[in-house]
């Protein structure tokens, strides 16, 4: 039983991991997104409003088979050999490529939210575009962008235990192999379902702690 | 990408499309019913009773559907209890549990909506409903359950095409809906590409269909709604006391008779709600 108790921490470490590293990759990908939608750039929106609206209609279960066997027949059909690609790598780039897709919308609505003064005042004062986004529209689109992100982000976790399925060695996965090798299902996925529960709970009760730091003092509804 | 395999994957995968809707349809009635007196008991003044719904929605939501499908699939049948069961014939099978599993996420997922329409509701008409004299449940079931449906059946929207969605994990049991079938197809022609490409199809086809009928009974409510208001019949002259009301008057009129466009955040039918979606 000590033996799963290494599986499972390394588990939740894969898991953390790839949560993590798809969460950072897909926030930038959903900024650049709602940046490039915003845009006077007709092309560019339009493919931006492509992303968003096919990967937002999928399963994520479906865009993680599609990269992890697309990938596979790929490099495949490249290197002329059968290689199977590292469900890590497959499972970030789909859950990247998900969370950006959500994100966009949820960006898309903050920085619309924010009033277009801002911008004049931004510019009268001398600053370039660059500055304006940095300095001006992008921390007060935080704060009005923050509730939805932390959910998005407590089912970023909940859709990592989906990249098992490709063979990813996640909670999820060694669950699923402890479950066969004791022949005890239930305790397995029990146990399976704390440690979710406890990183659920925790990036929750984190991202409530961040809005809390956001609110504008004396202005409780943010 | 090979053009007949595509063709040839949308017809296989068609035969998918029934379990997908089976599993989705079964699951979100069964989810309804039982969200709704969760959701009333969740808002309601007792503490025990509601942290105890509170608790469900939170570890239902707060889960992988994949643990708590695999859970009731594989776990169930490790307890003497449950082979032992009535049940248990049902519990072998795999629909019985990914319908079971969905239902039991469907129903969290749906209580939370439900519970935020109630909580939005204002008190006025509360109050009203009690000073009319009407008894609890008459509260609850003419005034108080119409209105909340009304307010969030754009978060239903996006449950809906979550649960449609999340019925793809049933390949994960063996089942073959769309992505079980393809998934096989996939395994036995190695065109992941041009087979997934059909799935998603499908996929992309069924959200938008719910997508635009749940904007339809949106703008059909809306009307409802705005028919119970005088209006002037079928644009005929308008009757003579409102030629000569007064400015604020006719604003009002004005801007009722406002196509119900811009209600809602239409351009984005998939928000994702609290918890975010499933899975």
């Amino acid at each position: 039983m000590s033996a799963f108790v290494t599986q499972f921490t390394h588990g939740l470490y894969v898991t953390i991991l790839v949560a993590t590293v798809s969460g950072a990759l897909g926030t930038i990908l959903g900024l650049f997104t709602a940046i490039i939608k915003l845009s006077q750039l007709r092309l560019p929106a339009l493919i931006a409003q492509g992303y968003t609206t096919i990967v937002r209609g999928l399963p994520e279960l479906l865009v993680i088979l599609v990269i992890y066997f697309g990938g596979t027949a790929v490099i495949t059909a490249i290197s002329g050999r059968y290689i199977e690609i590292n469900p890590l790598g497959a499972g970030i780039a789909a859950l990247t490529v998900v969370f950006g897709a959500y994100c966009a919308e949820i960006f898309r609505g903050a920085i619309n939210s924010i009033s277009p003064g801002q911008w004049e005042a931004a510019s009268s004062l001398g600053l370039s575009p660059w500055q304006a986004w940095l300095l001006v529209i992008l921390p007060q689109m935080i704060r009005v962008a923050l509730p939805a992100f932390g959910n998005l982000c407590v089912s970023l976790v909940k859709d990592t235990s989906l990249i098992s399925v490709v063979g990813l060695t996640d909670i999820m996965r060694v669950a699923f192999v402890g479950a066969g090798s004791m022949r005890a299902p239930l305790t397995f996925y029990l146990a399976a379902s704390a440690l979710y529960l406890a990183l659920t709970s925790l990036s929750l009760a984190s991202f409530r702690l961040l809005e809390r730091r956001f609110l504008v003092p004396g202005n409780e509804k943010g | 990408m090979r053009l007949d395999v595509i063709f040839e994957s949308i017809g296989t995968l068609v035969d998918g499309v029934l379990l997908t809707f089976v599993l989705t349809i079964l699951s979100l009635v069964i989810g309804l019913v039982v969200s709704v007196p969760l959701a009333f008991l969740r808002v309601s003044r007792n503490i025990f009773l509601s942290a105890l719904v509170l608790t469900y929605t939170y570890v239902f939501r707060g889960t992988p559907l994949l643990v708590q499908l695999f859970l009731i699939y594989y776990g169930l049948g490790q307890l003497e209890l449950v082979r032992q069961s009535l049940f248990w014939p049902l519990l072998r099978e795999p629909f019985w549990c990914a319908l079971l599993a969905f239902s039991l996420n469907s129903a969290a997922y749906t209580t939370e909506v439900f519970r935020g329409g109630i909580q939005s509701v204002p008190s006025g008409v509360v109050e009203a409903a009690r000073a009319l004299g009407l008894s609890r449940t008459m509260q609850m079931r003419l005034v108080i359950f119409p209105l909340a449906f009304r307010i969030v059946l754009p978060s239903y929207a996006n449950e809906v095409i979550g649960m449609l969605k999340a019925s793809s994990l049933a390949s994960t049991v063996t089942l073959l809906e769309i992505t079980g079938l393809a998934r096989r197809m996939v395994s036995d022609t190695f065109a992941p590409f041009e087979v997934f490409l059909a799935a998603g199809l499908f996929y992309l086809l069924l959200t938008f269909a719910i997508s635009k009928l749940f904007q339809a009974l949106e703008a059909h409510l809306t009307l409802a709604t705005l028919a119970d208001k005088p209006q002037h019949p079928h644009g005929r002259a308008r009757p003579a006391q409102w030629q000569f009301a007064g400015p604020r008057r006719l604003a009002r009129n004005d801007a009722s008779s406002e196509p119900p466009h811009t209600h809602d955040q239409r351009d984005h039918p998939i928000q994702p709600e609290k918890m975010g979606n499933h899975t």
